[in-house]
Parts: C-alpha cells; structure tokens; sequence
C-alpha cells in the first residue's frame, strides 16, 4: 500500500463521514421545518446563536445542535431487568452498518493526478483514484448486507429492552424487514440484468453511455422506493415505532445519545437509499451534456480542465441527492401510516409478484433484441 | 321487533386507486403546493396560521380582561372610595384593601375614604372582572390590555397600590371617561352637609 493510496482513501472516508454527519445535521432541521411548512405551522425558529446580545435565529438552524446538546445531558436510562450489554449494543448495531455501507458508493468521476489541470486527453495515463472509498467486486450485495443488518440493531433492542412494547416493536421491524428485503432485493434484479453487472460504477458507467435507469426501469424505481422506505421504518412504513399504538415502540427504553443514535441511524439510512436511488436510476453524477472533457450540449462545445469536471460531477451528485431527499421528504409527510396486515399484504401479495414480472419483462425484452 | 340490518358495502376502488402510485401523487402535488406557498410567498399570502408570539402579537378585542389598573381622579389621586364592593364580590378572594380616612379639613371628610393600601394578589385572580362590574366608581378597571409579565418571582405579582395605579388604560390615560363628582362641587348629585341632609 502507497501513501497516496492510503491518504486518498483517508481523505475519500474523512469526506463522506463530513458529508453523512452534516446532512444528518441540516435533515432534521429540514424534515421539522418541512413538516411544519406542510401542516401550517412555522417549526422550530427559535434556536440561535446568542452574539452581542442578539440572537442569530438563522431560521433555527442550530436546533439540531440544541438537541444534541440536550440528549448528552439526559439521564441514559437503562431498565432496571434489561439486558445491560445487549441494550447498550443496539444503537451501534444500528448505526454502524449502514455508515460502512457508504464505501461502495460513487459519488463522482475517476479523478486522474496527472491531468487535474488540464483537458483529459484521449489516452489518460498515470495514477486513477475512484472517488469510492472501496471498489469491490460484488458491489450493490454490499449495500443489502449492511442495509439488512441495521434492523437487526431494532430487533435486539425491541428483545433486550424487558418491555411488552418494545419487544413487540422490535419483531415488528424484523418481520417488516424478512418481508420487504424479498421484494427489494428482486426489484433490482431488471437493473442488474440491464446493466449487465453487479458493481456500481460500471452501473453508472452504462447509464452515462446509454441512458439513465428510471426511463427504462421505472416500475423497479417505484417497487425500490416503496422497499427502501419500509426498510428504514418511516411513515408510511412505521409501525415498528407507531408513537401511537406501541409508545415508540424499540426505541421506547432509551433516552438520552442513544435514542439521538437510533435517530441518526434513521437519517443515515435515508440518506443511503437516496444515495443508492441516484446512483442506480439516476445517472449517479451523469450530467446531460458535460463529458469528462468538457461541456458539449447541442453544439455549444466548451473544454474545461478535469479537476473541474470532476468537481462538477461531485456538485451533481450532491444535487440529485438533497432532490431525491426532498422527495422521501415529501412522501413521508404525505401518506398516513398502514395497518401492519396491510403492510404485509403490500409486500407478498402485491410487490413480490411484480417485481417477478419486471423481472421476467426485462428478461425476454433483452433477449428480444 | 326483529332487527333489521342494513349492509353497506366498502366505496367500490379502480386499478388506479388500488395501485396507490396515483394517487399518492395527487397527494405530493397538495403536499407540495402547500409547501411552496408557504414557503416562498410572503406570510400574508401564506397559509400559517402560528403567531411568533412575543415578536408578533394578535390585537385583542376591546373587551378583553387584562390586568386590573386603578383609575385616577383630576387630581391623581385613586377614584377607589373603599366600599369594598370589589374585594366581597371576589370570588377568588385576592383582594386586599385597607381603608383610610381623610384630615377634618377635607371637603371629602365624612363622605367617603381613600386606601391606604390597596393588593392584588393576580396569581389568585381568576380575571372574571365581577370586581369592575361590581365597582360602583369605576375605579377599577381591566380594560389594560396587558397579560402578567412573566417571573419566576411569586413576590413580582402581589401588585400593591402604586403599580396598579401606575398601568394606563387603552388610550395611554390614566383617568376614564366618566366625569367625577367631588364633595362640594356643584355638580355632586348626592345629599350635601352645608345644603342639609
């Protein structure tokens, strides 16, 4: 291992690390405010910095920094007959594999050292660094295993919690995920065969050539919309915590960093699929007419330095990302929350079968041409 | 009487409702249309319906019951006569008033008093202002327009008879409408000791 290859993975890890904690930040005060705008209210505006006697409220951008600030002085309160190491593992569980899921990720273009300052010529040489923390050969599966394992982290604190609620919560999520990882997984599987490949930069690689995934894929970008959502256990999909029915469910026994952390999990699962949904439907950082040397729309043809490129290939991403988030946003806070039967009825009955046909579609369309 | 029953079928659903996916987007396009309204347009135009409250503040209507102010008389002495209507209608029983008679060579001697101290204890107050319809000088008044401030101090709402008289009313004046009749002036409707009871 060659230290530029160790410092740019360090640097890769540093930024997306930056990136998911700000976003996780700048969510909640996005997901109140949004709600609030929705419902007719105003959300949280007071929170400010205090300078000189006057209170910079930005709009209550700091609240989530309030919040935190709030669950570090609580009380961590563990049930007297819990499972003491089990209930302290659950967060981490939880959290952990869902951040580790983000190395698989590209959130740009290959940068070449040699050619930052310059236009990319035809026949790049010298070293390349994927702006992807690891490139491994079997790609999305990666994503799934982390993605499952997070609900395992909801199980163990629905069971370690010594609470009727909790526990009922906690299978709750295991039978929602048992269900909704079948038609998730097999709602990829027209893309995979599209695509003619499991890792993802090749997948965005093949849109970028041809075109992007949702126009050819839309009922599997629907299926994984509905599947991602019901894997992160938010509205409608939330009956693992229903604050109404089972108190919160398994987050009801904790207080304090680690309800923040199972809170944080939920945004960083957010955040994944949305990125997973961009990079697989979206083109990843595809902008139509930018090239890797340059602008060329419609005939208007302007050459630009690959540093650049690449720098604008990242803003894109980023871009299709917060756009994707505003939309789970949106549907979150529009559709009321199903029944539990309704939910299972949704995934095995309605979901699994079309997935299969998608499937089977995709699969004689290709053999077709 | 047999019962009889009456079956009301489940609203019959086409493809479109049963597939969900058009109609949550008829949902995203009311979610969304009223998050761009609120949003972007100025709050006038928007939707809100929540007041910033110390910033903002609603006007009250004119009969709102704030905090009790003692009226003044043209000389800025309290128009409370201390008949004691006000503290024996109290429901609450927050009202405090010691009474004091004036000098033998008041003209306002022998007819009535002025308080000595006069205490509101508005944490017991329920503001139900039977003390003003009760009082028969219009000397007490709620007609203020003001909440307590808030404290955290139980002392800073024992309001004594210098603060009460110290909160103007509606138009910034400290006096109201109704003309006062002093002992002596012409005007005073009442039995007169120099005219002879």
């Amino acid at each position: 291992m060659d230290m530029i290859l160790l410092v740019s993975t360090l640097i890769k890890i540093a930024f997306i690390l930056v990136l998911i904690l700000t976003f996780n930040v700048v969510l909640l005060w996005v997901e109140r405010r949004l709600a609030a705008m929705i419902q007719d209210r105003i959300g949280p505006v007071r929170a400010g910095i205090p300078i000189f006697g006057y209170n910079l409220a930005l709009k209550g951008l700091v609240q989530p920094v309030a919040d935190a600030i709030k669950s570090l002085w609580k009380e961590d309160f563990v049930p007297p007959n819990a499972d003491k190491f089990l209930h302290a593992m659950a967060p981490l569980v939880a959290v952990i594999p869902v951040i580790v899921a983000f190395a698989v990720i590209p959130f740009g273009s290959s940068l070449y050292l040699n050619h930052a300052f310059e236009v990319l010529p035809p026949e790049p040489t010298g070293r390349v660094i994927p702006l992807q923390v690891a490139t491994m050969n079997f790609g999305i599966l990666f994503v799934f295993a982390m993605g499952g394992t997070g609900v395992v982290g909801s199980a163990i604190a629905g069971y370690s919690s010594n609470n009727k609620f909790s526990l009922v919560g906690g299978l709750r999520a295991a039978g929602q995920m048992v269900s909704y990882e079948v038609a998730l997984g097999l709602s990829l599987v027209g893309c995979f065969m599209l695509y003619n490949t499991l890792l993802i930069e090749d997948m965005v690689r093949w849109q970028i050539e041809n075109v992007w995934g949702i126009f050819l894929q839309p009922i599997a970008f629907i299926l994984f919309l509905t599947g991602s959502t019901a894997e992160m256990k938010r509205v409608p999909f939330d009956v693992p915590e229903a604050e109404a029915e089972i108190v919160g469910g398994f987050v009801l026994e904790y207080s304090g960093m680690k309800f923040a952390i199972f809170k944080m999990g939920e945004y960083f699962e957010l955040v994944l699929a949305s990125a997973v949904i961009v990079v697989l439907f979206l083109g990843g950082h595809h902008l139509p007419g930018l090239t890797d040397r340059g602008i060329d729309f419609l005939g208007f043809a302007q050459p630009l330095w690959h540093g650049a490129v690449v720098a604008i290939h990242l803003g894109v991403f980023l871009v299709k990302l917060v756009l994707v988030l505003w939309l789970q946003f949106m549907i979150r806070w529009t559709i009321p929350r199903f029944r539990y039967d309704q939910i299972m009825k949704l995934s095995w009955r309605y979901m699994l079968p079309l997935a299969l046909l998608n499937i089977f579609v995709t699969g004689v369309v290709i053999m077709a041409l | 009487m047999a019962i009889t029953t009456k079956r009301v079928n489940k609203p019959e659903m086409d493809l479109s409702e049963l597939s969900y996916v058009p109609e949550i987007v008829r949902g995203l396009g009311l979610t969304m249309s009223r998050f761009i309204k609120n949003t972007f347009l100025p709050i006038e135009k928007g939707e809100i319906a929540t007041i910033g409250y110390p910033e903002n503040r609603l006007t009250y209507k004119e009969r709102f019951r704030g905090v009790h102010r003692l009226t003044h008389r043209a000389d800025g002495s309290p128009r409370c006569v201390v008949c004691l209507c006000c503290s024996t209608v109290c429901p609450a029983q927050c009202i405090k008033i010691e009474a004091g008679e004036y000098e033998p060579d008041d003209p306002r001697f022998g007819y009535e008093r002025y308080p000595k101290s006069f205490v509101i204890d508005e944490l017991r107050c329920i503001f139900c202002g039977f003390c003003v319809e009760a009082c028969p000088c219009d000397a007490i008044r709620m007609d203020s327009g003001l909440h307590m401030p808030a404290s955290t101090l139980r002392e800073h709402f024992i309001f004594d008879k210098e603060s009460l008289m110290a909160i103007p009313g509606p138009d910034g004046s400290y006096q109201t409408g109704n003309t006062r009749h002093e002992p002596g002036d012409p005007t005073h409707p009442g039995i007169d000791r120099k005219l002879g009871h």
